[in-house]
Parts: C-alpha cells; sequence; structure tokens
C-alpha cells in the first residue's frame, strides 16, 4: 500500500501545474475559454511540448502512461487552472485507438486534435441507444445522424464517431471537414459542437467497439472525477481564504460557527471525493472498472455540487460575478456532471448490480 | 500509488482469517451477528482467547505485551474481526488507560497493572464525562482533596460505559480549582471497590444497560493512585483522546451493516418482488455504498499517512464525522427494510410465534436508536468539526 505519487508523475504534476499557474492563469483562462474557438490554440501546443498527451497513452501505443493514476495526474492538474484545452477528447480518442491497434501519433503530437462522439440528444450517456448508423460504401464506410454536445468538437481535427454497425456498435472516425459541425461556447467555458451527419464519408476504426468505448468512457470518468478534485480543492481553499479576509460585524466571517462546520463538510466531501477517484484510478483497465468508474462520477457529482453551491453562498455577493474566479469554479463542478453520466444516471448503474 | 496490501500484509490476513475460524466460538459470533448485548462472560472469554494468541493488547508495542503491529496490520486484524462477527475489544484498559500507562505511568504502575489489564483481572472502565461537562469535558467538577496520604474524591461521573462490570475506573478530577479550567486537573486511578462510590445504571433509549452514573462521596484513594504529574490530567486527556484512531470510522463495521441490509432488502417483499428491486430502496443503498467505498479509501489513506508520520493528524476527525453518518445511514435501511418487522421490542418475538419475521433480526430497530450514540460519544462531530476548523483550516 503506497499512497505517494511515483517520483515521474508527482514530476508530471510539478511541471504541469508549473506550467499552468505561469501561462494559464484565471484571468487568461476566462478570456480565451468563453471566445471562439474556446481554447488557446498556442497553449494547447505548449501543453502537448510538455507530454500532457503522452502521459495518456500506454508505451504499446506510442505513449508514457496511460494508466489510471496517470490520467488523474494530469487532470487535476488541469482541473486546479480549469484548463479548457481539449484533453479530455485526446484521451478518449487514445483509447478507442489503442483498443483498435491503430496508429495515433498524431494524436500524441498533438498535430491532429480528437473529439469523441458518443452522444446523442436523446441518449446522452447510454450507449445502447445510440441512433447514428453506419452504412458499408465499398471499402468505405457512411454515416448518418446527429451526434450531440461534442465536447472539443469545436476546435476537432478528427472525430471518433459511435454508430450502430452490424449487431453492435462500431467506432468510425470522420475528417471534421466532411461532416457539418457546428461549434459552440459551453457555460462553464470550453467547447463542444452539434455533429450532423448525413451519409458523411467515414473510416471503421473498430468494429464490436462495445468494450473499447466502455474503457473510454470509463478513462474519461476518471478524468472528469480528477479535474473535479483539482477544482474543489482551489473553490474550498478561496473560500477558507476569504473566510479570513472578509469581516463582518467587525469579525473575520470565518470566526462564525455556521460558516466553520459548512467549511469543515465541503473539506470531508473532497476527501472522499478524492478517494472515490484514487480508487477508479485503480480499477481503470480492470474488470470491476466500470463499477468504480460509476461510483465515482455519482459521488463526484454530490461533491462538487455542495462545493460549488457553498462556495458561491459562504462568498456572497461576489462569487456571483463573472469576474471573481470562484464563479467560474462553481460553474465547471456543476456542468461537469452532465458529461459521461450524471449523479442519478451513475447512481442508477450501481444499483443494477443488486438484483437477485 | 498502490492500494494493493503487501505480500507480507496478505500472508498476515491469512493467518489472522485462519485464526478467527478456528478459535473465534460460533456462539460468540452469532450473539454479535445477531446484534444483542453480549455478556461480560462472553466479552471476557474472547479476550482471554486474544490474550493466548498475544493479539490482544494490538496497540501496545512489543516491550509492553502487544504484537507490535504496523498501522495497516491492525486494520487488517479489525477488518477481519468485523467479516468474522468477533466482539469488539473492550478498550477502557486496552486501548485507552494501557497507552496512558505506557507513556505517563511510573514503572510500578506499569510493572502491576498492565498485566492485570492483559490477563483480564482487572475490568476498566472511564471517568471522564460529567452531567455538566460533556463536550466542554475541562469544566469538570468532580475534585480530588489532599488528605495525608490520600486523595478524598467527591463529585458524579456519567457515561460510563460498562461500568456495572468495571473493577478500577480512571477518572479526571479537578485538584486545583483556582487556576484556567485544563490547568488544575488530575488522572487518578480507582478501585471500584472503595467505599464511597455508587454506581447506577443508566437505561437507554433502546431499553439497553450500556452505561452508568458513577457517584463518589468521600472516596480515599492512595497518592500513589496519581498518574503522572498532578494537575497535568489534560494533557494525559487529550493523548487519550486522539491516540488510537485506526478504528474510528468503524468501516468494518459499516462493511457488516451493509452486507446485512442487502440481505434483508432481498428476502424481504414489496409489492410482489424483493424490496432490492425496488429503485427507491436500491438508491439509497448505492448511496450508502458508494460512501462507504470511498470511505474505505479514506480510512487507508490516514493509515498510510500515520504509519508515514507516526502518528495520526486530525484528518482523523474526518473518518469520525463520516464513518459515523455512514454507519447510522446502513442501521436506518435496515430498520427500514424489515418495516413493520423491526417494530416489536427485542424479545417479545419468540421462537414459537413468529408473527413478523425471523427473530434473528429482531435487534435492528434497538440498534438503530442505540447507534444514534456514535456522532455523539468520543468527541460529537460538532466538536470534531470545530476541531478540523481550528488544526486544518486554521479559521
Amino acid at each position: 500500500m503506497d499512497f505517494n505519487l511515483t517520483e515521474d508523475r508527482q514530476m508530471l504534476a510539478d511541471t504541469l501545474g508549473r506550467f499552468l499557474s505561469e501561462q494559464y492563469p484565471v484571468e487568461h483562462r476566462i478570456k480565451v475559454a468563453y471566445e471562439a474557438p474556446y481554447h488557446d490554440p498556442a497553449l494547447w501546443d505548449q501543453l502537448v511540448e510538455l507530454g500532457a498527451l503522452y502521459a495518456l497513452a500506454p508505451e504499446e501505443a506510442g505513449g508514457m502512461g496511460g494508466s489510471g493514476f496517470d490520467v488523474s495526474v494530469v487532470f487535476e492538474a488541469l482541473g486546479k487552472a480549469l484548463c479548457p484545452e481539449p484533453v479530455l477528447g485526446a484521451l478518449m480518442a487514445s483509447r478507442i485507438l489503442a483498443a483498435a491497434g491503430a496508429d495515433q501519433e498524431g494524436l500524441l503530437t498533438g498535430a491532429s486534435k480528437y473529439a469523441v462522439a458518443i452522444t446523442e440528444i436523446d441518449a446522452p450517456y447510454e450507449l445502447d441507444q445510440i441512433a447514428t448508423v453506419a452504412m458499408a460504401k465499398g471499402d468505405e464506410f457512411a454515416l448518418s445522424g446527429r451526434k450531440s454536445t461534442v465536447y472539443g468538437g469545436q476546435a476537432a481535427d478528427a472525430i471518433l464517431v459511435a454508430a450502430k454497425y452490424g449487431d453492435g456498435l462500431g467506432v468510425f472516425a470522420v475528417n471534421a471537414s466532411d461532416a457539418n459541425v457546428t461549434g459552440y461556447g459551453m457555460m462553464d467555458g470550453g467547447g463542444a459542437a452539434e455533429v450532423l451527419l448525413d451519409d458523411t464519408p467515414a473510416t471503421l476504426i473498430l468494429a464490436e467497439a462495445e468494450a473499447a468505448l466502455e474503457d473510454a468512457v470509463n478513462a474519461g470518468i476518471v478524468a472528469l472525477c480528477a479535474e473535479a478534485v483539482g477544482a474543489m480543492d482551489v473553490a474550498h481553499a478561496t473560500t477558507v481564504d476569504y473566510l479570513k479576509q472578509r469581516k463582518q460585524f467587525g469579525v473575520p466571517i470565518g470566526k462564525f460557527q455556521v460558516l466553520q462546520h459548512r467549511a469543515v463538510d465541503m473539506l470531508t466531501a473532497i476527501e472522499q471525493a478524492r478517494s472515490i477517484t484514487i480508487k477508479a484510478a485503480a480499477e481503470l483497465g480492470g474488470e470491476d472498472a466500470s463499477r468504480y468508474s460509476s461510483m465515482a462520477k455519482n459521488m463526484i457529482g454530490r461533491a462538487a455540487r455542495l462545493v460549488a453551491e457553498e462556495s458561491i453562498q459562504m462568498h456572497g455577493g461576489i462569487a456571483m460575478t463573472w469576474e471573481y474566479a470562484v464563479s467560474h469554479y462553481a460553474k465547471r463542478l456543476i456542468m461537469l456532471d452532465a458529461q459521461l453520466g450524471d449523479t442519478d444516471y451513475h447512481l442508477s448503474q450501481v444499483m443494477k448490480d443488486y438484483a437477485a | 500509488m498502490d492500494l494493493s496490501y503487501s505480500k507480507e500484509d496478505l500472508t498476515f490476513r491469512d493467518e489472522v482469517r485462519a485464526f478467527l475460524a478456528e478459535h473465534l466460538p460460533e456462539e460468540i459470533a452469532s450473539a454479535v451477528r445477531c446484534g444483542g448485548e453480549l455478556t461480560k462472560a462472553m466479552m471476557e472469554e474472547w479476550h482471554a482467547i486474544l490474550n493466548t494468541r498475544g493479539w490482544l493488547a494490538t496497540i501496545w508495542p512489543k516491550e509492553f505485551g502487544g504484537p507490535g503491529w504496523s498501522p495497516v496490520q491492525k486494520h487488517i486484524f479489525e477488518e477481519e474481526c468485523c467479516r468474522a462477527y468477533a466482539p469488539r475489544i473492550v478498550p477502557f484498559g486496552l486501548n485507552m488507560l494501557g497507552p496512558v500507562l505506557i507513556k505517563f505511568g511510573s514503572k510500578e504502575q506499569q510493572d502491576h497493572y498492565l498485566p492485570r489489564i492483559l490477563d483480564g483481572t482487572d475490568w476498566w472502565c472511564q471517568g471522564y464525562s460529567e452531567p455538566g461537562a460533556g463536550s466542554d469535558l475541562a469544566s469538570l467538577k468532580t475534585k480530588a482533596e489532599r488528605d495525608g496520604d490520600a486523595w478524598v474524591i467527591n463529585g458524579q461521573k456519567t457515561w460510563t460505559t460498562l461500568g456495572q462490570h468495571a473493577d478500577w475506573i480512571f477518572c479526571l478530577c479537578r485538584t486545583d480549582p483556582d487556576v484556567k479550567q485544563q490547568a488544575g486537573i488530575s488522572f487518578i486511578l480507582v478501585d471500584m471497590a472503595t467505599p464511597g462510590i455508587e454506581v447506577r445504571p443508566i437505561k437507554l433509549i433502546e431499553g439497553g444497560h450500556e452505561v452508568n452514573e458513577v457517584f463518589f462521596t468521600d472516596v480515599r484513594v492512595p497518592i500513589g493512585n496519581l498518574v503522572g504529574e498532578e494537575n497535568k490530567g489534560w494533557t494525559i486527556a487529550k493523548f487519550l483522546l486522539s491516540h488510537e484512531r485506526t478504528g474510528i470510522a468503524g468501516v468494518g463495521f459499516s462493511m457488516q451493516a451493509l452486507a446485512e441490509v442487502k440481505a434483508i432488502a432481498r428476502q424481504t417483499m414489496r409489492g410482489g418482488k424483493p424490496l432490492i428491486e425496488d429503485p427507491l430502496f436500491a438508491a439509497r443503498i448505492a448511496q450508502a455504498e458508494i460512501d462507504l467505498e470511498a470511505m474505505k479509501i479514506t480510512n487507508l489513506r490516514m493509515l498510510f499517512k500515520a504509519q508515514e508520520q507516526g502518528a495520526p493528524g486530525p484528518e482523523t476527525s474526518l473518518l469520525k464525522i463520516k464513518g459515523t453518518v455512514i454507519n447510522q445511514e446502513l442501521k436506518d435501511l435496515a430498520r427500514r427494510a424489515l418495516g413493520p418487522a423491526a417494530a416489536p421490542f427485542p424479545g417479545h418475538v419468540t421462537e414459537g410465534n413468529l408473527m413478523f419475521g425471523p427473530t434473528d433480526t429482531e435487534h435492528n430497530a434497538a440498534r438503530y436508536f442505540n447507534n444514534r450514540k456514535t456522532s455523539i460519544f468520543g468527541g460529537s462531530n460538532e466538536i470534531q468539526r470545530n476541531i478540523v476548523t481550528k488544526t486544518m483550516l486554521e479559521l
């Protein structure tokens, strides 16, 4: 048993943390996250140069990491900085490409930005409800359907699309320029896209792709959970700091027990969230990965909402402003619930095992 | 980052598991499983079995008769004991007074009392809380005054757990009323057979007899029964409260409780289907299970930190705050899963008249009520929040 990071991962965490705090201060983040293309292409390049993407893929796929803890280290750093770069799409695409044994040099060098299109309006989280279909056309394929809120889709060069194929699901690569892609910004910063596919040419990456998609989703969940833990740490620290600074009735408001105990409850929730994220990271790729990912995403959903809402409430009016960083942390913490399965969805996944 | 036990720890776990399978008497395990009160004889029998193996004083250093386990091994032992439905070790002599004597006691005190704790000669209880001193323990009023070669003790202690079985009580007494509260307290050992001591039972919410009031009227105790220095008892009190916290999250007990809730919900029928298939109820179980899974890791993280730093940190307060609430939620689920079958008073449903359900579930409502204590005792969860506020948030 060892809860310390390995030296390599600690170094990666430090390097990323330093880079993000120097190059991606929150004022800059707020500026780029809400204007097209909803990230900073120059900083994306630098982030890639630091090895952030290589850490997400295993050696046999050309990377230098790829375990759950590599994923969580990278995304916790991104979460602390509220970084809107489309790294999640790269991670999930990398998992699928690795499962397919496909080349991913373009992905890992950052030359091609990838997005993964699973979500549909009527199938926000459930793989078995996907309606987009693939049709064979000679050696190639054509896809039809609509993919919704494809995170990173606004900036993607390549989109990996999950579609019905044969008796199950296949994953197909689509050039973003071949599809009807409408990008937009998100409430919490960063971007996504609606992807309309109408007999759109596509390349088959992987047939019978259910297991690979599930693994990609599980990896994405570990990433989102770690991102949330990083963001919650900052929101909580900022709130506690504010309790020490802000005076009302002649004393720092942190002297009021009603606020003290709530600050402790936030901390308890964050530590529990950190624990379940560690567990999900440890199980990623294993037999029980989906179960622990669901547990983690459910708990993160609850903790993130508590921390977001309490951070705003305990700050008072200042955290309602666009100018104050906590408002953006709160938005991210709330909105990530809707990515890759929300609190209720994952609770129901955990319950599924109970039926006798 | 590695969440698995080492090879040595796994070997140790197997050793503990095998020992429990062989030596834990079935009648004791089944008494624990059905959740009624254990008799004094059962607790003493179990202590003796562990003592024979050298596994009774799990947190004492080796030279005093402890097994010399790491925090992780202690945790494994506790976990395995829960799995096997072994009784909790009665903590007052073994986990409370023992470490105090080892740290603050004289050689004579150590030589006299420690072996008697191990072999069960002395059953200890704790004289801390008073009617007017609960969370604000330092305001205690029971006084000990010097009179020749004796302390004369007058006052009242309360919530004295299992004091009805005790031969001895360790007491916090006020020995200097004229200084700051914390500075005038001493730690004194008292033979319960001393004239002037009266023990009165307190009947608890569920009807059980677990705690007592202890009254002291001109109780004369030898001067030598003082532990550590006069008026330095508060240091000992704090040491005792913060010393041994590995089990505070109650993870093992909550794992028992979760398994039990699921078993009950599989047997109980609602609307023609097992209750566990009811999404409302299953959702509550699932949420508690997720909280518990996280708590397992939180517990291990704190253990690991304690092992690295040599002592548990203030984070253990978080374990208590969350661990007790998870356990209480599971007790509530068990009671609720049984529905009306949980309602009869324990003992009122007899084997020959199974109107409501199997008798082995009869203690569920009682346990729900009894377990409300866990967020109150050992420093209430509100006091734990005060501790975290000061030590971790520095507010």
